[in-house]
């Protein structure tokens, strides 16, 4: 099993594995947000009390989880970068940082979206919306670090630390409507009795969160595919990719 | 379809947070490519320059 592990994240047999998945992951990404946005925008009912203003949670909780899921692939990689020294895993936390601050920021526009017809409000300084945007002052924190220091291993490193330390904000996110009182409404899909939302909701929000995520692979393979051979561009492999033309 | 397009009054918050998450990741995945491609052209001139 580590052998296997091993072979597939050296960086000439990743680089082909992603060459060969990711149409996959891009085809199923486009099924999943296709049907999801027909059955969110078309078959779902309209909310009892929020009409069909309620509609934003189909982009809106979606970017919310996958700031916070893309947040934590990052510092997973990281903590494999400082520990172990894993060359793929700078590569995948350099190449999420962008997309997590997307959906970070998706979150926090979309949110606001809705909540000036509901709160009656675009911004309030309470402990939910205030600690998601310290997550994109982390990501952009990150982005900028990494792109500042010049030495690459340094960079990486430094930056993978950084990473590390704001972890801290993920519990803080999830847990901000529990733990002060606050306009935004508590979890209604992650608990741990049944979902308080209806099934015809429950399904396109899921598919929504599902297609996100598949997003998100697609574009960290491609990204990481970019990074791979920037950074091996003097070794034998890249030399003969590029000789040999195809992809 | 006007009663569909107008969401019930609310029209004017649901569908920009449609188009925007639309374009944010429309750009996100453009920029990916775009930087994929790029690497590649440059390389190859590159290689073909140092034989």
């Amino acid at each position: 099993m580590f052998a296997w592990f091993h072979k597939l994240t050296a960086p000439k047999n990743f680089y082909r594995f992603a060459g060969i998945i990711n149409p996959w992951i891009g085809t199923i990404c486009l099924i999943l947000i296709l049907s999801g946005l027909y059955l969110g925008l078309f078959k779902a009912p309209p909310d009892y009390q929020q009409g069909e203003s309620y509609r934003i949670i189909f982009v809106h909780v979606p970017a919310a989880w996958m700031s916070m899921f893309v947040y934590m692939v990052m510092a997973c990689s990281a903590f494999m970068t400082l520990v172990w020294r894993y060359k793929l895993a700078g590569i995948i936390t350099e190449a999420s940082a962008a997309i997590g601050a997307s959906f970070t920021f998706l979150a926090l526009a979309t949110g606001s979206l809705w909540g000036k017809p509901m709160w009656g409000t675009w911004w309030v300084w309470d402990a939910r919306l205030t600690s998601e945007l310290i997550l994109l002052f982390l990501y952009l924190g990150y982005i900028a670090l990494n792109s500042a220091i010049e030495n690459k291993k340094t960079a990486t490193r430094a930056s993978a630390l950084l990473v590390l330390v704001g972890v801290i904000n993920i519990p803080i996110i999830h847990y901000s409507v529990e733990w002060w009182y606050t306009l935004h409404q508590p979890a209604t899909v992650t608990k741990m009795d049944k979902p308080s939302i209806h099934l015809d909701m429950l399904i396109p929000l899921l598919l929504m969160a599902l297609g996100f995520t598949f997003f998100y692979a697609f574009t960290l393979l491609l990204k990481v595919r970019t990074l791979l051979i920037m950074r091996e561009q003097k070794s034998k492999w890249v030399q003969e990719l590029l000789e040999h033309g195809k992809s | 379809m006007s009663e569909f397009l107008s969401m019930g009054g609310y029209a004017q918050f649901v569908w920009p947070s449609y188009g925007l998450t639309l374009i944010v990741l429309a750009v996100n995945l453009f920029i990916a490519w775009q930087q994929n491609k790029q690497l590649k052209r440059t390389l190859k001139r590159r290689l073909k320059n140092s034989l």
